[in-house]
């Protein structure tokens, strides 16, 4: 959309953008540039030479079980993130909707977590779930139950998406909760006039008007756990044990400066750029369509 | 909402205050370990309610010292180093965008659809996604270990940019044209009239922006290896040298604490602007 | 203070064979301390002609001078000129003080000169008890007081108006178009006043530009333009009702159309015969809407005479000095 009234300057403009221009050139583009273009080549042992070899890496990618494990693994990680995430933070905000006394305590209280750094938030979790000393895994091995989530990989990944989904109630309750309230009370009391209870109410009325906020969500928590997850599984599993609950982004991390094969992780980044870009497509064209510039 | 049934009140209430039971217990918890010593924690199942060595853990945490098997440097440090970071990174990102998003709406230039979309795509590119690369350019200009390597890659995105962009969008053409008629040029417009018109915006930003900042964590990964530039999340990382026992947990958690304290600060203040802003932006 | 003068002013978008020209070369010299207004239908090309004189859009072609300077390529600020919008484009964020000073401060006029020509501006507003406060406080009618505060503080050589009445409601029009005149009266600045309303242009004009698709189509005092209107788009678009344009007015000539207005017709006992369709009722006067000839007509009386009944046939005189001819290809008055 174009304004009507606009400022005639043949330079101004220029001057205006340069900083982000030339920021996103450097620390974007040219990477990313290089990133496509290592994905082609191969380095020897040494970081001697390089030679081109096409899309050998990406077929080498899709081949190894360890990359392919990774992608099983992220695909797990995000669903049970996306899931837990977004029906734990409903309840609460269905219940937070009709309290009007304290509210303001509660949602700050519940707004909370948003402020912890992903790597606090490992820590924190891992804290309460350490085999040898934390109150959780205690509880759990006075009720028989053997958590150690070092030796085990369920437990592991258990642990992540418990932290992760900590991080995400906040944002995942803001919403709900704004989408809950911008629904018109007059719905909710025609139903109730019709005879429906409270129970049923939800299932027919709210829930339905509350699907785009749904779905969005349900995008944003996806990327989320794709991409903003890697500080949670560094501080807590590092990826293991072994390579079980080494996620996408990690893997990435772990190959290229850990492992020192760039060429295989500037073709994950490759691989991961490509999946960016299908979801922000999605996000983009299916849920902001509502959207009036 | 309808029905006034006092049990369904009661119902909500106790829902919620489980819900901020489960949300709020590791916090609670971690400000229990600050207040022991190491040992206190070590012996299961730790102690439930607050010890005595809230100072001493708090001093050993803040200036270094303590015992850990991990690093043990002054936390003190590592909350400033996070703090200017988060500053740059949020100050920094609001200014760039500001011109920027100024230039696509009121100018007309050539390329400025290229210049718009070259903006766009970038919303496609996190950091994530590109860090082997931007680590070596980073490199190569000299900036490892330095604030401006901690800042600079992570200061232009798009999110701000369009948030301001269609904020823009909304501002009557009349008051362009009254600016103008009053003698105003551009910059004049834009100091004296587009900005202050977007103070909601640029602080619902602001928060967002130096949450961001605050928690980076891959990013700062890669770039500091010396302990004096490690942001605080970087560094409670540090502390935990494998093996549970080696590691000071009382510190740690400490330092966890401190390292939530800014954040939480600045959410709860900036409570009202943050929450319109954060669901407008996404909407 | 200063003359204002259009010459053949034209305005085009686009460039080259695909160009639309929306404004074909309108010609007005304005006196020093006129008020003159542009009236035409939405659409006319009136804002576009007021936006070029302030800056605000590109002369195409032709030439503009204020005073003796030819300001075609100046910036708005540059012209010695100040408007007032129809949404009064106010600074939200700033104090009524801070929008009237706000174009002063930029010119770098000294503190206390701003204030001294502010309370002034604000004593004949009679704003004074409002300055300190923002503009989402006031009413319509203030806010309009407070953009006209801010264009008379800076002793422009010329006003512009664009449509500032249309956002009232219309008893505060009534009452901002008599302060608009006092202020005249005071300040004798020369003004343009754009608007849609031709009672507005009737009763604020000392000279009027009647627009019609880019057309100037007449300029005169508002006695010429009702009395002797250049065109049949003129002669239908000021007064109310509208003037009759009659193509087979009894003795009427062919290839002309006939012109009079409802006010001077008079219901007699022989003439024009008129089939009754319907009679409006407006207190002072009554309106008799009928066909003469296959044509309508709308024929005023006063009240108190006897309404007559749909059907029936009454018979009209028109007052023989009130007679319009337009040429009925070109539309244009035939000189009497």
């Amino acid at each position: 959309m174009e304004k009507r009234v606009l400022f005639r300057s043949a330079w101004l403009p220029w001057v205006l953008l340069a900083p982000q221009l030339v920021i996103i050139s450097v620390f974007f583009f040219w990477p990313a540039g290089q990133a496509l273009v290592q994905s082609f080549q191969m380095q020897d042992s040494f970081g001697m030479s390089t030679e081109w070899v096409g899309l050998d890496n990406f077929k080498a990618l899709f081949e190894d079980p360890g990359y392919l494990a990774s992608f099983k693994t992220t695909a797990f990680f995000s669903i049970l993130v996306a899931v837990v995430g977004i029906g734990l933070s409903l309840i609460l905000a269905i219940f937070a909707d009709r309290i009007i006394k304290g509210a303001i305590v509660y949602k700050t209280a519940l707004l909370l977590p948003y402020a912890v750094a992903p790597a606090v938030a490992g820590v924190l979790w891992m804290f309460m779930f350490s085999p040898s000393l934390g109150v959780v895994a205690y509880m759990l091995r006075q009720s028989g139950f053997d958590w150690n989530h070092m030796l085990n990989s369920d437990h592991a990944m258990t642990l992540i998406v418990i932290a992760a989904v900590w991080k995400q109630i906040s944002y995942n309750f803001l919403f709900f909760l704004a989408g809950l309230q911008s629904i018109p009370k007059s719905l909710i009391e025609a139903a109730a006039i019709d005879g429906a209870g409270p129970w049923r109410r939800f299932w027919s009325i709210q829930f339905p008007l509350l699907s785009p906020t749904t779905f969005f969500l349900l995008v944003i928590n996806v990327v989320y756990a794709f991409f903003d997850t890697f500080a949670i599984v560094d501080s807590t599993t590092q990826g293991g044990p072994g390579r079980d609950t080494s996620i996408l982004v990690y893997k990435v991390y772990h190959d290229g400066f850990k492992a020192m094969d760039m060429g295989g992780s500037a073709a994950q980044s490759v691989v991961l750029m490509a999946i960016v870009v299908v979801l922000t497509v999605i996000q983009f064209r299916y849920v902001e369509k509502k959207v009036q510039y | 909402m309808v029905e006034r049934s006092p049990y369904l009140t009661a119902f909500s209430h106790l829902i919620m205050v489980l819900g901020v039971i489960i949300v709020g217990f590791p916090l609670y918890l971690a400000f229990v370990a600050s207040t022991h010593t190491a040992q206190d924690i070590v012996q299961v199942p730790m102690p439930m309610v607050p010890g005595s060595n809230f100072w001493q853990t708090y001093h050993d945490a803040l200036f270094g010292g303590g015992a850990g098997a991990g690093s043990t440097a002054p936390v003190a440090r590592m909350m400033w180093v996070s703090f200017v970071t988060a500053m740059v990174i949020t100050v920094g990102k609001i200014a760039i965008s500001l011109l920027s998003a100024f230039a696509i709406v009121y100018f007309r230039f050539p390329f400025k659809g290229i210049c718009f979309w070259l903006i766009f795509i970038t919303l496609m590119l996190p950091v994530e996604v590109r860090i082997g690369p931007t680590y070596q350019v980073v490199s190569n200009l000299g900036m490892l270990n330095t604030y401006a390597g901690l800042t600079v890659p992570l200061i232009a995105s798009a999110t701000a940019t369009f948030l301001f962009r269609q904020f823009f969008l909304t501002v009557p053409d009349e008051l362009v044209e009254a600016a103008r008629v009053d003698g105003a040029g551009p910059m004049r417009f834009f100091k004296d009239i587009l900005v202050p018109l977007s103070r909601t915006s640029v602080a619902a930003l602001f928060v967002i922006q130096f949450i961001y900042g605050w928690n980076q964590y891959l990013w700062p990964l890669l770039v500091t290896t010396s302990e004096d530039m490690y942001p605080v999340v970087i560094g409670i990382k540090r502390m935990l040298a494998g093996g549970d026992a080696g590691n000071e947990w009382n510190i740690v958690m400490a330092t966890a604490l401190l390292a939530m304290l800014p954040p939480a600060f600045v959410v709860v203040v900036m409570q009202r602007w943050f929450v319109k802003g954060l669901v407008d932006t996404e909407k | 203070m200063a003359s204002l003068s259009l010459r053949n002013i034209v305005k085009r978008y686009g460039v080259g064979p695909k160009a639309n020209q929306v404004i074909h070369g309108v010609n007005a010299e304005v006196k020093d301390g006129e008020f003159v207004v542009i009236v035409g239908p939405s659409g006319c090309g009136k804002s576009t002609l007021l936006r070029m004189v302030a800056g605000l859009e590109e002369i195409s072609g032709g030439e503009l001078r204020i005073g003796d300077r030819v300001v075609n390529d100046l910036e708005p600020a540059q012209r010695d000129i100040a408007m007032v919008f129809q949404n009064y484009a106010l600074y939200p964020h700033m104090t009524n003080f801070e929008n009237m000073a706000y174009g002063l401060k930029i010119a770098k006029v000294p503190k206390e000169e701003i204030k001294a020509r502010v309370d002034k501006a604000a004593k004949i507003l009679e704003l004074g008890h409002l300055l300190e406060r923002k503009p989402r406080e006031l009413s319509g009618g203030q806010r309009q007081r407070v953009a006209m505060g801010r264009a008379i503080v800076r002793q422009p050589q010329v006003f512009l108006f664009d449509e500032p009445l249309s956002n009232l409601d219309a008893k505060l029009r009534a009452q901002t178009r008599l302060e608009i005149q006092k202020l005249h009266r005071e300040l004798g600045i020369t003004s343009l006043f754009v608007t849609h309303d031709q009672v507005e242009a009737m009763t604020l004009a000392q000279r009027m530009i009647v627009m019609n698709a880019g057309n100037m189509e007449q300029f005169g005092t508002p006695e010429e333009v009702y009395h002797t209107p250049a065109s049949t788009f003129v002669a239908s678009f000021i007064g109310s009702p509208p003037m009759n344009l009659l193509k087979n007015a009894p003795g009427a000539k062919p290839g002309t159309i006939l012109g009079i207005r409802p006010e001077h017709l008079d219901v007699r006992s022989e003439g024009w015969a008129v089939t009754v369709e319907t009679v409006e009722l407006l207190g002072a006067e009554r309106l008799i809407y009928g066909r003469i000839n296959g044509e309508q007509i709308i024929v005023r009386v006063e009240e108190g005479t006897h309404a007559p009944q749909p059907d029936a046939v009454i018979h009209v005189v028109p007052r023989p000095d009130r007679l319009h001819a337009f040429d009925a290809t070109t539309g244009k008055r035939i000189p009497d």
